[in-house]
């Protein structure tokens, strides 16, 4: 094996390089994982944690200050672990149920949370800062979950399109099957995509058992049902800037106008995008200390502060979503831009836990078949 | 020592029997790890979930399985020779002439490769006619625009290490061109054409954003159904039985592969690019080589085109806007964007490393043997494996001390090095397999040793394939693949994960920024690729 060296091949020296790096990088591979997995044995953690782990889905955005505020006042550094999307995370959650992957969960929504209750995958925390919440947004009176924020899946439409034509955009969910808006609307698949299910959600709360009998009629006029929320909105949306697309009606959120005002420059004087207000469907969001979380004061610490003034007021601009901390301000575009429905379309997570598979193979049958 | 034996069976010599050791105990270790424990581990739970393990039946003859099964297999052998018929053209034209920009060519048909489904999904929704950008038709389109470079890189590398004498000998003898290419060219490329297509097979085989996006919700691929069942549904039980189907399904089609690219692998003189690669003298040459690579540029450029055009748009007109926003910290992120470029660029160094390194061994040792062996299979299954239950594998498998990983840093490499392996060792393989025996013994009559045969003989003429490969694993690394997705990881975003969080916010600068670090990301990928080869080209000073 050393007669390479001695000898150098003018030619070979480039490749003996290789050859000789190609031995010695398997050795140190095996070496590292051997360290690895020592240094895994040895670091067990007896000491009093000096981090929180929040273990959330990609969407979650938080302001530094407001990360570095919490970091000062807990003493404790805030690590974030992105773990796909709401539902991939519940099922990570469910799949290691009392061994988690971090300290907090947050991201189950209540489209999810019944999964999440049943699979005993939180411990209860009922924190002093819920008394600024209402009532409402409560899902689980063991709080073994605490509402972070909500946000609504409504119908939004472009204003520019109906003025154009002199046409009136739809008010209600059922003014959408009539003839003068056909080939309008564009939907996500309920399958694939989160806005998707909450708008099939808002009109079994809407329509109760004849909710099918709605989808023939969409059908009928026309519905075009795409796989995700960035094609219906960014491409076949015509009220998107920069969109060339063709559909005046999509289903997206309520914070979707205000969004459309603040990334335009100059700014508009008003949203060039409604929201039909009869069609939001409410999503809350919510988080939970894991159960056999390494730090559950930690965690604890962390749900209060997620319901403190100081980060709820961060939400609307950072995850265009509304807080649900009554003292909470909203920055001035929401005020202006968004509406908050009144009374948005819900259904009890246990009923969606227990029907959203048949549900969806119905919705499957009558739209797509 | 063991005079006149070739390096492969040479018993009795101690380094040659550690060096055996090390080329099948190491992947085999690597594999036996990160790939088939923490697979076992979350097949095992989801065949157990209701305690006990029930007849996967019910799963098996449900007609949607059946459907999805079929769709699934002819989409992807269509789509493989959609592939064909698009990539080799343009791998005849790099593997036969010499021409200015050549490694150019080379390093920009990669760039599809690394973008993000749902990017380059969006950017064919924007060029199809109405009538096709929706079914199979599109899928196929698609499949094909993303997997070309895997035939134009692996088959042209190996073509222009042919001797072009043979053919030259055969044109003497009378045989017109088309025959020449049927009886001479086509054997002995057999082993390499069947090692692209395995690779194409498999990516369209597990494919399963474009199918849902370009599809529609009336096409599923097995792949999109294993992750209905696990996130959506959460009946894993459901999911294991449609991963094993899909593991059979690979399994075959892997073994198939191999075998051609055994049995046509026979000794050939390889000769260096130089000796073989000439400029393109007559009219009719030139003709070829830009109407192949014509057409080729216009197949590939047409969406990445779209991308760029959408990066700089900006209310209504042009400009930079999304280019300047990328150095700004922004809500969507923890960081900047520059900081995600520059963790895609860790993450893929760390992962080619690991991937050449393992990926090289491996491909010694599989060329050994005559035909595709359990390690060979095994190797490629990480490509063919469902991405998503390897991802929760992951989460499970590794969850208590001594190995807690579930959220180290280094566990993405590792993950990303699972799918460039396979790429390393269906580039190096055929091309150790193809060297002439009698060179190697040529070498040992005049005393060198197995060890320094492998350094002065093989790896000399591997050089050129080991480059393609590493280039292959770069991107494959800052592409993102598999089952990384579906990993937790820590908030440093790489440039696909910052891609889609622009991308999934509304308003125009969002997705113009998403656009503009997708253009970053086919040139990050380009320049990787060019630096790769000049790599080469200064150290070795050979080819």
């Amino acid at each position: 094996m050393t007669s390479c060296y001695k000898r150098a091949i003018p030619h070979c020296a480039g490749l003996r390089v290789l050859v000789t790096s190609c031995y010695k990088a398997a050795v140190a591979l095996v070496l590292a994982l051997v360290v690895i997995v020592g240094a895994g044995c040895a670091g067990g953690g007896e000491e009093s944690p000096s981090e929180v782990v929040l273990v959330t889905h990609d969407s979650f955005v938080v302001s530094d200050a407001v990360k570095k505020a919490f970091e000062l006042e807990s003493g404790l550094k805030l690590r974030i672990l992105q773990a796909g999307d709401a539902g991939e995370v519940v099922t990570k959650a469910l799949l290691t149920a009392g061994n988690p992957q971090g300290d907090v969960l947050f991201g189950v929504d209540n489209t999810l949370l019944s999964r999440a209750l049943d699979g005993d995958v939180f411990e209860p925390y009922e924190s002093a800062a819920l008394e600024d919440v209402a009532p409402r947004y409560v899902l689980d009176q063991e709080h073994r979950v605490t509402p972070i924020d909500h946000g609504e899946v409504c119908l939004n439409y472009d204003k520019a399109w109906f003025a154009k034509r002199g046409v009136d955009p739809p008010r209600t969910l059922e003014e959408v099957t009539l003839p003068r808006y056909r080939d309008l609307l564009v939907v996500e698949n309920p399958a694939t995509s989160t806005p998707g299910l909450a708008f099939m959600l808002a009109t079994i709360a809407r329509y109760g058992h004849l909710w099918q009998g709605y989808w023939r009629k969409l059908r009928a006029n026309g519905v075009l049902v795409v796989d995700g929320w960035e094609e219906a909105y960014t491409v076949r949306f015509s009220g998107a800037a920069g969109s060339s697309g063709t559909r005046p009606i999509v289903v997206s959120y309520a914070s979707s106008p205000p969004a459309e005002v603040i990334f335009r420059e100059p700014r508009p004087s008003t949203a060039p995008t409604g929201v039909v207000e009869d069609s939001c469907f409410r999503q809350i969001e919510l988080a939970g200390v894991l159960r056999g979380a390494r730090n559950e004061e930690g965690a604890r610490q962390l749900i209060d502060f997620m319901l403190s003034k100081r980060f709820q007021e961060d939400i609307p601009l950072a995850m265009f979503v509304f807080p649900v901390n009554r003292d909470a301000e909203l920055p001035p575009e929401f005020v202006k831009y968004a509406v908050v429905p009144e009374n948005p379309l819900e259904l009890a997570p246990e009923e969606i836990e227990a029907n959203r598979d048949d549900w969806l193979r119905e919705w499957t049958n009558v739209v797509v078949r | 020592m063991s005079r006149g034996q070739t390096p492969g069976h040479v018993p009795g010599s101690d380094p040659s029997r550690l060096w055996r050791a090390v080329s099948y105990g190491v992947p085999l270790a690597f594999l036996a790890l990160f790939f088939v424990y923490p697979l076992a581990s979350i097949l095992e739970r989801g065949l157990r979930a209701d305690g006990s393990f029930a007849s996967p039946l019910d799963v098996l003859t449900d007609p949607l399985t059946r459907d999805v099964v079929w769709f699934t297999f002819w989409q992807a052998l269509a789509s493989t020779a959609l592939t064909f018929a698009v990539g080799l053209p343009a791998a005849y034209v790099l593997g036969r002439f010499a021409f200015p920009g050549r490694s150019l060519v080379r390093a920009l048909v990669i760039v599809p490769f690394v973008l993000p489904t749902v990017v380059v999904a969006l950017a064919f929704l924007a060029i199809l006619p109405p009538e096709l950008e929706r079914g199979w038709a599109a899928i196929l389109v698609a499949h094909a625009f993303f997997n070309v470079a895997v035939v134009v890189l692996i088959v042209s590398t190996f073509w222009a290490s042919l001797d072009r004498r043979v053919s030259e000998a055969a044109a003497t003898l009378g045989a017109g061109p088309w025959r020449s290419f049927r009886e001479i060219t086509l054997p002995l490329l057999a082993p390499t054409l069947a090692a692209a297509g395995a690779i194409v097979f498999l990516f369209s085989f597990t494919s399963f954003g474009i199918v849902l996006i370009l599809g529609g919700p009336a096409y599923s691929t097995i792949e999109a159904e294993i992750y209905n069942q696990a996130v959506r549904i959460f009946d894993l039980r459901a999911a294991a039985i449609l991963s094993f189907v899909q593991l059979l399904c690979v399994g075959l089609a892997v073994w198939i592969t191999l075998t051609l690219e055994a049995r046509a692998g026979a000794s050939r003189a390889l000769r260096s690019e130089r000796d073989v690669l000439r400029k393109p003298s007559t009219a009719r040459e030139r003709g070829v080589v830009i109407g192949s690579l014509g057409v080729l540029a216009l197949f590939l450029g047409l969406p990445l085109a779209v991308l760029v055009e959408r990066s700089l748009s900006v209310g209504g007109g042009y400009g930079l806007d999304a280019y300047r926003a990328l150095s700004r910290p922004t809500s969507a992120l923890l960081a900047t964007p520059w900081e995600a470029v520059w963790n895609s660029i860790v993450y893929a160094a760390a992962a080619t490393v690991i991937a050449v390194v393992i990926g090289g061994l491996a491909a010694f040792a599989v060329a050994g043997s005559k035909g595709p062996r359990a390690l060979d299979v095994l190797l490629m299954l990480p490509l063919g494996a469902s991405a998503v239950m390897l991802g929760f594998g992951f989460v499970i498998a590794f969850d208590s001390a001594p190995i807690d990983f579930r959220a180290a840093p280094w566990i993405v490499p590792v993950v990303q090095a699972l799918v460039a392996i396979p790429f390393v060792v269906r580039i190096v393989a055929p091309t150790l397999r193809a060297i002439d025996e009698r060179q190697r013994e040529a070498a040992t009559v005049l005393g060198a040793s197995p060890g320094r045969v492998r350094r002065e003989i093989d790896l000399p003429i591997v050089g050129r394939a080991l480059t393609v490969a590493a280039g292959f694993a770069f991107a494959i690394s800052l592409g993102e693949f598999g089952a990384t997705v579906f990993l937790a990881r820590p908030d440093n975003p790489t440039l696909p994960v910052a891609i889609i969080r622009f991308l999934s916010r509304p308003g125009e600068p969002n997705a113009a920024q998403a656009y503009a670090l997708a253009v970053v990301l086919m040139g990050v990928t380009t320049v990787s690729i060019l630096v790769v080869g000049r790599l080469r080209l200064r150290r070795s000073g050979w080819f």
